[in-house]
């Protein structure tokens, strides 16, 4: 990596004994669109804040653009722009007084910086006389993120920006940081979707504030232990029960509308599974293997083994 | 200067698009103003008596006449035996009874002296001690009238005259009262209320990660408060003289500036308070309970901080309120200037100094 955004040196924090993070070490590079994925409760909304200045790590030390989180945490105001998980503008502000606002107190003008958000905001133009609090989720994050970029950030730091948000304006948001990447902003965000960790540069998987790997999206299930397996049957929860008590199945989970499963070692082939089932009285069994997936990588990570 | 009044211009929609805060700030007021006015009244106005008059002649007539026309009495019947008062008394068709004597007045003539028995309700005693001080004083005088042309026995007669306030009229006593607690409740629960609003709503954490300084902020959020606090006095002392005809005897400039000094001291109160909690009920709480009430009772405002017990009267001179009280009163009523009352005005000046370092000392730039 050339040149490095974020650098995160063995960062820890703890809650009295609630441990949130444990040695977090990440390099971000310029310009990248990184993904921080896990599970709610893992830690991604106490690193972010830490990044943002919003609070003193515990332990280690971070640096966002050479700028140090707590000693120059004024510069790093400056440069970088936070969205919190939560809808953070002013409900009875109109869109456009938001806008305005954000911009007034970074020192800048909305005409000044109209470009940076052109993109976005012609979605929003329509509606530039509501009141924030009566947008649609989808578009009070367009908003947000537009209020986030008015002073032209060198950083971005998105905290589950889409959550919440129906899935065409899921894809329409990552269609707009897939943008912005290309002007340069360094974008950190963190999600719970796994879906959407296929759309970063690079991902790094973290649960239970230790992060379990990092890598870029397409490497991380390349080298999943063992073969895995989709199943589909007329009734998909018992299904799941059975399944989860055969000695035979390693793992099994739902996936969409598929469960995925593994075997053991000892039992390579899953045409005995589907005999088993059909004989205790499933019916419309479908198997087929599958290319495991990031979830899928994730799934084994949590249960501790190396992949 | 440009962010700070960018911010300004923010507060001020905030304001002006919450109901709530828009009705606590030009509704509360005027009604507190009316109520207090005319409800909360200590002048005795048309007082029910009844008169029990076992005489029945001129005398008795005269005296009845002047009672009845001095406008604090308003006759209700007159009584046929000494069986009825009780009745009408228990009834509450009455307040008081005032019984003559009979032949009143040749024993009055012949004697020198004539009995008059006055019987109060005392079940509220303020108002039964001022209705028989009247009834004295309305006897009294009458007597001296009488007496003008006789040669005088020696007696001692006291002059009296209630200075500052010569008509003793309540309302003289609770504008300054009103006016203090109004800008107590504006300037300390609003703003309070402002801040922590940002902190539940989460925009506090935007605002915190913005390059805008603590400072900016904090008088972001005050200078609109501050401006409308002053215009509401200004309504206050402009209503209570229109409606009530409290006067401004001395100057109107120094007891704006005075105004101004102890919106400062709630206001930066207000702000200690927000940056103590976190969300805004507590912060309501603390301004309710913890300034409000004290504001109306400990203050000096209604009853006396003389009459009360030592720890209460040590608990009242932390009160500030109870200072800017006495200003007023200083100005308004006896047109006093600075140098009777720079002390009040000092140690308000040095609670301010001391609500702002805290409270600048206790700001956090980061969450928790």
């Amino acid at each position: 990596m050339e040149d490095i955004s974020i650098q995160i040196c063995g960062i820890g924090k703890s809650w009295g004994k609630v441990r949130a993070l444990h040695d977090i070490r990440l390099e971000i590079g310029k310009g990248e669109l990184f993904g921080l994925i896990g599970p709610d409760g893992a830690g991604k909304t106490t690193l972010i804040r830490i990044l943002a200045s919003l609070l003193l790590p515990g332990s280690g030390t971070a640096s966002v653009e050479g700028y140090d989180v707590v000693k120059d945490y004024r510069k790093i105001r400056d440069i970088t722009a936070y969205m919190p998980g939560r809808f953070s503008l002013y409900q009875d502000l109109t869109v456009a007084e938001n806008l305005s606002f954000f911009a007034t107190i970074f020192g800048t003008t909305l005409k000044e910086n109209y470009h940076l958000i052109r993109d976005i905001y012609v979605q929003l133009e329509a509606f530039s006389n509501r009141p924030a609090g009566k947008l649609s989720g989808g578009m009070k994050q367009k908003l947000a993120l537009c209020c986030a970029l008015i002073h032209q950030p060198q950083v971005l730091l998105l905290d589950e920006p889409t959550t919440g948000v129906d899935a065409i304006s899921r894809a329409e948001f990552w269609e707009m940081l897939r943008r912005l990447k290309t002007q340069g902003i360094t974008i950190l965000v963190s999600t719970a979707y796994m879906d959407e960790a296929a759309l970063c540069d690079r991902i790094a998987l973290i649960q239970e504030g230790s992060i379990l790997k990092t890598d870029i999206p397409s490497a991380i299930p390349g080298d999943y232990p063992r073969r895995l397996y989709a199943i589909s049957a007329k009734q998909m929860y018992r299904l799941l029960k059975d399944l989860q008590q055969m000695p035979a199945v390693f793992t099994a989970y739902l996936s969409g509308q598929h469960i995925h499963f593994s075997l053991n070692p000892d039992f390579p082939e899953p045409g005995l599974i589907a005999m088993l089932l059909e004989k205790s009285g499933h019916e419309g069994i479908q198997i087929r293997e599958v290319v495991p997936g990031i979830e899928d990588s994730f799934i084994a990570l949590m249960k501790g083994e190396s992949v | 200067m440009k962010k700070f009044l960018g911010f300004v211009r923010k507060e001020f929609h905030h304001i002006f698009r919450d109901r709530r805060t828009l009705l606590i700030l030009f509704g509360m007021p005027v009604v507190q103003l009316l109520l207090f006015g005319y409800v909360i009244v200590n002048d005795l106005r048309n007082a029910r008596i009844a008169v029990l008059d076992l005489a029945s002649d001129q005398v008795s007539r005269e005296i009845t006449g002047k009672i009845i026309s001095s406008g604090f009495f308003r006759l209700v019947t007159y009584l046929e035996s000494e069986r009825d008062i009780h009745e009408v008394l228990k009834q509450g068709q009455v307040r008081e009874v005032i019984i003559f004597e009979k032949d009143f007045a040749r024993k009055l003539q012949s004697d020198g002296r004539a009995a008059v028995q006055v019987i109060a309700d005392a079940s509220e005693p303020n108002t039964a001690r001022m209705m028989v001080n009247y009834t004295q004083g309305i006897l009294m005088s009458y007597t001296l009238e009488r007496n003008r042309n006789l040669p005088q026995a020696a007696a001692i007669i006291p002059e009296v005259r209630m200075e500052y306030n010569p008509e003793l009229k309540g309302v003289y006593m609770f504008v300054p009262g009103i006016i203090a607690m109004l800008l107590t409740l504006i300037c300390t629960l609003l703003t309070s209320i402002a801040i922590t609003r940002e902190k539940e709503l989460g925009t506090m954490e935007v605002l915190l990660v913005s390059p805008l300084r603590p400072v900016q902020i904090i008088l972001g959020k005050v200078t609109p408060y501050l401006l409308l606090s002053l215009l509401n006095a200004m309504v206050i002392l402009l209503m209570a003289n229109l409606v009530f005809g409290v006067p401004v005897v001395g100057s109107v400039v120094l007891l704006l500036a005075m105004t101004m000094l102890y919106i400062l001291t709630a206001l930066s109160l207000g702000i200690l308070i927000s940056s103590l909690t976190g969300s805004q009920q507590v912060a309501m709480m603390i301004s309710m309970v913890g300034l409000l009430l004290p504001t109306i009772l400990l203050s000096g405002f209604i009853y006396p901080i003389e009459n009360m017990p030592l720890w209460l009267q040590a608990i009242c001179h932390v009160m500030p309120p109870k200072y800017f009280i006495t200003i007023m009163k200083d100005i308004m009523l006896m047109g006093n200037g600075l140098m009777y009352f720079w002390k009040e005005a000092v140690v308000l000046l040095f609670m301010t100094a001391v609500f702002i370092i805290l409270s600048v000392k206790k700001f956090k730039i980061r969450l928790s």
